[in-house]
């Protein structure tokens, strides 16, 4: 029978189907970091168990760590004592670490990918919702809750359902300045953040061939953002240029063999999805969002919408109060709405052709007057590999704060965060009501267009700019 | 996971709806390394005083209810965040049976994971066993998972309906762990040959493991 590539991947997972339909779904690769595993870690300790398979499994820390001067120890006692608290187990159960001070380290996210050990057709999950970033490399990889990542560490598998098929295709080819931040802006302004509910997404189509690594992996980030269990995209030469002679890819031979293997998984072209979804790549805008929900999203040229032009007075509400939260008035034109801050980091966007992509712009430019800017490069190595391009000058030339590797200011959990009443073009993936710190005001959009931002001083559309 | 055969207890009554997991444990107290130790936490916003001294009225402060391990509380009881720290706030606090009429799906579910058995009954049940609830020590009630009903203080008993998995993973004391692990053979053949025709797949080996 024809199967798609969640099928496929499923099908090579699955030790035991139990009477019921649950499937003991084997996992090769568990991430871990400093704020979900501590309790995982106690209860194996409270019931005795081993962690089953400490080589695979990899930890980092990122949420709480400082990106400012690593030199100095860590202010905040929680936050040190949850990455003093990882370190112990890590060396208490063996299991491999990236450290703090190394060049390794990184947001789990983008380190996966960069190692090489998050690799296609695996099954990987982690203790965070945007596991689904891995789905890039053509993984199935998905968010877990403390429970489960217990039990992960315990038996290596799952207890787990079969998900529905979605298929989300993306035809033609993009405009200029056009990102795979905006596809997928798209995308989750079309379909909701309910969208993909209890479907795995596969993306595919022309548009979506054409993306680098970087790219499909800002995709799939932010399939959980449309509600889908995971996103996925079919491995292809992109995906095996971007492996091959990763510190953990399987080499030489190997590599071959896997390969053979990876290109077995791309869906039958006579698979049937539950639900397809279709896009045009020319209609796509340089995008960003104006609520605070992922898929309160206008094109660049665009309006705020007026709560009274909607029907259902209980959307109409909501509408005014995200318009209260956010600042904004009915109506008004989102390009020229003036910003406090701009940051360019996060698993969504924080990979080396991010950074060229914002520094293209940031060339040559400076920073308006009054606004803060930061980038915060993903991990040691793609601020290494920022630098060795020079692109750490153009930044700090050009006024933006170059900063060390961590999940920033994409949630309010270490100490760069918002304040309240400060508006932030962002390249983060939430937009929620003082995720970025109490009172702030996110604007979802590409690292270009918070780079424009950035030295315009408001939103502007980034094709004036190239 | 302990067992859960028969809990013969003092039950609390809290005649509330919609006790949600944000009142079961504040978010304040998340930022923790630990499930355990939550359970001096649960229930704060009402348990303690501004000072930090208990407040005499709520009913996990008085004798005997200090000693429940059943609540009897009203509907939609443990909605909210999907965090598993409620659970383990009043599994820490020595709860092991919640009675209502209605449960926040993700709650209800997370109880089982964590050996405590929510158990469903209609509205003047739930109320009449408050009752039984309010005479304190003197009126323990017994549930029995097995026969599947509550005898009460009078000697009159409650049936109630609970899933067949769960009845017996509570029973055995399987948490999901427990249960997988029962499939070990399986989850090594699996890895056996994976090992054997898949030679190529990696592991994550650092010379300088920590
Ligand atoms: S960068 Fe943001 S979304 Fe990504 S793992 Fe860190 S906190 Fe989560």
């Amino acid at each position: 029978m024809a199967r798609t590539l969640f099928d496929k991947i499923w099908d090579d997972h699955v030790v035991e189907r139990l009477p019921d339909g649950t499937c003991i779904l084997y996992i090769d690769r568990h991430l871990l970091h400093e704020v979900t595993s501590p309790q995982a870690f106690e209860g194996l300790r409270m019931s005795g168990r081993r962690l089953r398979r400490p080589d695979a499994t990899v930890a980092v820390v990122d949420h709480n760590v400082p990106t400012s001067d690593r030199s100095l120890p860590i202010e905040e006692p929680e936050s040190r004592l949850q990455i003093e608290t990882l370190e112990k187990n890590v060396a208490e159960f063996g299991v491999p670490y990236f450290r703090l001070r190394s060049k390794d380290q990184g947001i789990v996210h983008v380190v996966g990918p960069e190692q090489g050990i998050s690799l296609p057709g695996m099954t990987i999950v982690c203790g965070d919702s945007h596991t689904s970033t891995h789905g890039a490399m053509g993984a199935l990889a998905f968010g877990i809750g403390t429970s489960e990542v217990e039990h992960v560490m315990a038996t290596q598998t799952l207890l787990q359902k079969p998900a529905r098929n979605m298929r989300i295709t993306v035809s033609g080819q993009v405009g200029p300045g056009v990102t795979a931040k905006d596809i997928m802006l798209a995308i989750i302004g079309k379909i909701g953040t309910a969208g993909g509910t209890g479907h795995v997404m596969e993306f595919a189509g022309d548009a979506i061939r054409a993306l680098d690594m970087a790219g499909r992996m800002t995709l799939c980030n932010m399939s959980i953002e449309a509600g889908a269990r995971a996103g996925l995209i079919a491995p292809d030469e992109t995906t095996f240029a971007y492996i091959e002679g990763r510190r953990f890819a399987p080499k030489g031979d190997d590599f071959e063999k896997a390969c053979a293997y990876w290109r077995t998984l791309a869906t039958d072209d006579d698979a049937v999805f539950d639900t397809e979804v279709t896009l045009d790549a020319a209609s796509i805008q340089p995008s960003l969002t104006w609520g605070t929900s992922p898929e309160d999203v206008i094109g660049i040229d665009g309006v705020v919408p007026d709560p009274a032009g909607f029907s259902d007075p209980a959307r109409a509400r909501q509408v005014q109060r995200m318009l209260d939260y956010m600042g904004l008035e009915a109506g008004q034109k989102i390009a020229g709405t003036r910003i406090d801050v701009a940051f360019i980091g996060s698993c969504t966007n924080s990979r080396i052709e991010d950074l060229r992509s914002a520094a293209a712009i940031a060339r040559g430019r400076h920073v308006a007057p009054g606004v803060r800017a930061m980038v915060v490069p993903g991990s040691g190595h793609v601020k290494a590999a920022a630098e060795a391009e020079g692109l750490d000058r153009i930044f700090v030339e050009a006024g933006f704060e170059w900063r060390e590797a961590g999940c920033s200011m994409c949630l309010g959990m270490n100490p760069d965060r918002l304040t309240a009443g400060q508006r932030c073009a962002s390249t983060s993936n939430r937009n929620f009501e003082g995720r970025q710190g109490p009172g702030g005001r996110t604007h979802l959009c590409s690292p270009a267009m918070a780079a424009a931002a950035a030295v315009s001083g408001c939103f502007v559309d980034v094709r004036e700019m190239v | 996971m302990d067992r859960f055969t028969t809990l013969t207890a003092v039950a609390a009554p809290m005649p509330a709806e919609n006790i949600d997991t944000d009142q079961i444990i504040p978010a304040r107290f998340l930022k923790t390394i630990q499930r355990s130790g939550l359970g001096k936490n649960a229930f704060a916003a009402q348990r303690y005083n501004d000072d930090g001294s208990e407040n005499p009225d709520f009913v996990l402060n008085r004798e005997p209810y200090r000693h429940a391990e059943i609540l009897v509380t009203l509907d939609n009881f443990g909605c909210g965040s999907s965090r598993e720290h409620a659970p383990w706030a009043l599994l820490d606090f020595g709860i092991r049976c919640v009675i209502a009429p209605s449960f926040a799906d993700i709650f209800f579910n997370n109880c089982f994971k964590n050996g405590i058995l929510p158990i469903r009954l209609p509205r003047e049940i739930c109320e009449a066993l408050m009752e039984d609830a309010a005479l304190g020590s003197n009126a323990r009630l017994t549930v029995d998972l097995q026969a599947q009903c509550i005898h009460r203080p009078d000697g009159s008993s409650v049936a109630f309906e609970v899933d067949g998995f769960r009845k017996h993973m509570l029973i055995e004391g399987l948490d999901d762990i427990g249960q997988t692990l029962q499939h070990e053979t399986a989850i090594a053949g699996f890895e056996r040959k994976r090992a054997l025709e898949e030679s190529w797949r990696p592991n994550i080996v650092m010379e300088d493991a920590s």
